[in-house]
């Protein structure tokens, strides 16, 4: 039995069954930040100086470029999560709020794709 | 405003919704602490485009990092990371908040009071305590 309406049926209304994957990917990035967050602020907190070699050659570690990965990675797919709750809670004109969408999904992209690259680049010594 | 039905155009006539229940609800401190989570959420996003710029910088060479250092050091650099380091630990802690009342723990009045008081001031702490040991340990970033 459909509990919805013949009218919400024929505009084609309803649930784009994408909620609680949504919400659930929010949980699971959170927790995962949790630990990757905390490993970093105590890295930063050990560091006894911001001296470019210092930082470059603690961030081309094994263990620290791959964490830092995890950590670009995980921290942009949860900030584009929740900036998009925020647009979606405040912007209902559909058009300004598709293109404000686009664009905050480009700047995610370009985040990750920058943070990830920039650390490889760090940690595979193409930086000189 | 007409409520009329325009029944020849088929418009659908305006009428008034009804308010969400947020909008009736008295001004609490915990509506507050929501809204401070948003609010933190919104400014880490930003606070994000600085970490990946300080990475982009350490990858481009000494010169490129060397300008980024001087960019962080620049007061209004050093009072937006305050505000981040804020943002950061208060998003920490009420997020923890979040995940124990979806895991189903922690609604009893008393029990979600408490816990926002710890977020809250839990976060001012520990933030002071932050740049304590940044500042103590080596002076001015």
């Amino acid at each position: 039995m459909s509990l919805r309406s013949p009218m919400g049926r024929v505009l084609g209304l309803g649930s784009a069954k994408e909620g609680s994957g949504h919400w659930w990917s929010q949980r699971v990035t959170s927790v995962a930040l949790l630990f990757l967050t905390l490993w970093f602020v105590a890295s930063l907190l050990r560091f006894p100086a911001f001296d470019y070699e210092l930082v470059t050659g603690w961030i081309g570690k094994p263990v620290n470029a791959v964490l830092l990965t995890l950590l670009v990675a995980t921290t942009v797919y949860h900030s584009q999560l929740g900036v998009q709750v925020v647009v979606e809670d405040y912007v209902t004109a559909k058009m300004p709020k598709l293109l404000l969408m686009m664009f905050i999904n480009f700047i995610h992209a370009a985040l990750a794709a920058l943070g990830v690259f920039a650390v490889l680049r760090i940690a595979f010594g193409v930086a000189a | 405003m007409s409520t009329g039905t325009d029944t020849s155009t088929g418009s659908k006539p305006p009428y008034v919704r009804p308010l969400s229940p947020f909008m009736n609800y008295r001004w609490q401190y915990t509506n507050t602490l929501s809204i401070l989570n948003r609010v933190t959420g919104l400014g880490l996003s930003v606070g994000l485009l600085l970490f990946v710029y300080w990475l982009v910088a350490a990858a481009s060479g000494s010169d490129a990092y060397a300008h980024a250092r001087n960019v962080f050091s620049h007061p209004v650099a050093i009072a937006a990371m305050v505000a981040f380091s804020f943002s950061f630990f208060y998003h920490l802690l009420n997020g923890v908040r979040h995940l124990v009342w979806d895991a189903g723990y922690g609604f009893e009045k008393s029990t979600a009071r408490k816990s926002g008081w710890v977020a809250f001031l839990g976060s001012i702490v520990v933030t002071l305590f932050f740049w304590f040991l940044v500042f103590s340990s080596r002076g001015a970033a």
